[in-house]
């Protein structure tokens, strides 16, 4: 990866509005990702947070305002050089029939191809690396049909591995998996910002945001309400006002990091 | 899961091309053995000879280009609104170029022969032209409106048909010929008169294949993997199109290989479109040609229309592809 190269790459909204249909989910939004971090979006349902991380990828585009790359709108730059720089993980991508790991691994290689170069050389290395950091290179020749969920959301972030760009968008990665395969992805994200790459994940357990994410975005209704370090962000006032949710902010006897526990009821 | 690697597919589905060009030309109702086929490649046959052979290439390299097209068109077809049940008619071309030809016969006083490829194919592009500014897709990247939109075109076009052909008998002998399907007659006129739409065709396929292989995974990541979604579907429905439409208007309308050749296809290569298309060009030619064998040594010394074979050879396909789709879902 090149990052190195470019210590002044920004990835950003600007006083973007974005609708589907009539109504719009972000109005005049401003928002940057938070430059070589990991960082979790969390918010109620509905809030825009899908909308944010799909405009920042260029699946939805602005009404107004705009996704900013470099501080060049991302519709002014060619696909596939965005798709050189920027990554996402929808929530619910598909699973072409009869597809091996391998194969769907190999279809993050594309933003580097071209009509007259359909392979190139390093594919091959790119998508091994990605097989062997996500720990499915066993499963390499294997339908992903025939994964489990948890195995497949390594496949998909495989995928993104190959696909080798400095900033990785996943969107609700964690949803649908039993808990260990959740921590299994929040690593997996911990260890891609490790490799010096900007993650922005939206996350819905909000102890495992704090735990894992090292920024932490909160929004409510279409707007950023808190942004920062887990432990500066996360606090009483903001649970219940954001969330509805009376709780204590208790420290996470591993980590240390900020634990939401809600009021018993008596 | 483990398949042949591609290049080996290619090689194998190469040599059946090979085989089935060499039965095309030695196989008819005069047939020519092993020594009268060295005769040719030595350049000294005899004349009658020479004038069957010239006949019969013809015909095969039709049938092999037509059958290309086809398993191409069908390719991108189901690629492209990822169903595995898409063929060319599902947009309109066989309906449109069939309605072309029945108008032209009933008020133009057309009679058939190598001049419906001016009729057809203006006809089927027509039709699909229709199909896509009724069913484009406004906002949404669905292709549902666009396949609705061909179903009721094909229905209005071949309600039009059947008007026509019960109330013409003149009408209805001609077509009735022309729907089947025939290479019989094939020239290398009707060959030049498709060929830029095929080219083209084929050249747009190969740009497109890439980008099929990110849709497949759906518009978001398709998009995300620097696909220009719409464009891509835009120029692939275009690129099957010119296929089918190229085909359909040589030949008359071959039912099931757009429909069973991607099948084979997939089953030998897998989902990776830059690997099918080569493999769906040479196994859909080498496909039809075999039908086209068969078409004339059945029955000899009678010939049967190829497209009479290709339809009892696909019905099969359909119903194993229908079954396997039920599997998997």
């Amino acid at each position: 990866m090149n990052t190195s190269s470019r210590t002044t790459s920004s990835l950003r909204l600007a006083d973007a509005t974005v609708a589907y249909g009539q109504r719009p989910v972000l109005d005049g939004f401003d928002f940057t990702v938070p430059s070589g971090r990991f960082t979790a979006v969390v918010g109620p349902n509905g809030c825009g947070k899908s909308t944010m991380l799909k405009s920042l990828a260029r699946t939805l585009r602005p009404r107004a305002g705009a996704a900013l790359l470099d501080d060049k709108p991302l519709g002014r730059w060619r696909s596939r050089a965005v798709a050189q720089r920027i990554a996402l993980l929808p929530q619910d991508p598909v699973v072409p029939e009869g597809i091996t790991v391998k194969g769907l691994v190999a279809r993050g290689r594309h933003p580097y191809h071209s009509p007259w170069r359909q392979w190139l050389p390093g594919d091959d290395e790119a998508v091994s690396k990605a097989l062997s950091a996500t720990g499915v290179a066993d499963l390499a020749e294997q339908g992903v049909e025939g994964l489990s969920g948890g195995q497949r959301q390594r496949v998909w972030i495989a995928m993104i591995l190959a696909q080798d760009t400095e900033y990785v968008l996943l969107d609700e990665p964690t949803s649908f998996l039993d808990v260990g395969h959740q921590v299994d992805v929040l690593h997996l994200c911990q260890d891609m910002r490790a490799q010096g790459r900007t993650v922005l994940a939206v996350l819905h357990d909000l102890n495992q945001a704090a735990r894992y994410a090292d920024q932490l975005v909160v929004m409510d209704g279409g707007r950023v309400v808190a942004a920062g370090q887990p432990a500066d962000v996360l606090t009483e006032e903001l649970v219940a006002e954001v969330f509805g949710l009376a709780a204590e902010i208790a420290a996470d006897p591993q980590s240390g990091t900020p634990m939401v526990v809600p009021v018993h009821r008596r | 899961m483990r398949r042949l690697p591609p290049w080996a597919a290619l090689v194998i589905v190469s040599a059946v091309l090979l085989l089935a060009c060499l039965a095309s030309i030695a196989l008819g109702s005069r047939e020519i053995d092993l020594a009268g086929l060295w005769q040719v490649v030595r350049g000294r046959e005899d004349e009658h000879l020479r004038q069957v052979i010239a006949a019969r290439e013809a015909r095969t390299a039709l049938g092999a280009v037509v059958g290309a097209a086809l398993a191409a068109s069908g390719m991108l077809i189901q690629g492209v609104t990822r169903n595995p049940l898409g063929e060319p008619g599902l947009l309109g071309v066989t309906s449109g170029a069939s309605a072309a030809v029945v108008t032209a016969t009933a008020f133009l006083g057309f009679s058939g022969g190598a001049a419906t490829v001016w009729v057809a194919l203006p006809g089927a592009l027509l039709a699909v032209l229709v199909v896509y500014l009724l069913g484009r897709p406004a906002g949404s990247h669905s292709v549902v409106p666009l396949i609705l939109a061909g179903a009721v075109i094909s229905a209005v076009l071949y309600a039009y048909i059947q008007a026509m052909i019960l109330t013409r008998p003149d009408v209805f002998d001609s077509f009735r010929h022309w729907v089947v399907g025939s290479l019989a007659g094939a020239s290398y006129a009707t060959l030049g008169a498709v060929a830029p739409a095929l080219v083209l065709g084929v050249v747009l396929a190969a740009v497109v294949a890439p980008g099929l292989n990110t849709l497949a995974l759906g518009d978001d990541v398709a998009t995300a993997l620097g696909t220009p979604v719409a464009l891509l579907r835009a120029t692939t429905i275009l690129a099957a199109t010119l296929l089918a439409a190229g085909a359909t208007a040589a030949v008359g309308p071959l039912a099931f290989v757009g429909l069973a050749v991607p099948h084979l296809v997939r089953a030998l290569v897998g989902g990776d479109h830059r690997w099918q298309l080569p493999i769906a060009l040479v196994l859909g030619a080498a496909l039809l040609l075999g039908s086209d064998v068969l078409a004339r040594v059945i029955a000899r010394p009678q010939e049967l229309m190829v497209g009479v074979i290709t339809a009892f050879l696909g019905a099969p396909f359909l119903l194993w592809a229908v079954r396997r789709g039920k599997v998997t879902a």
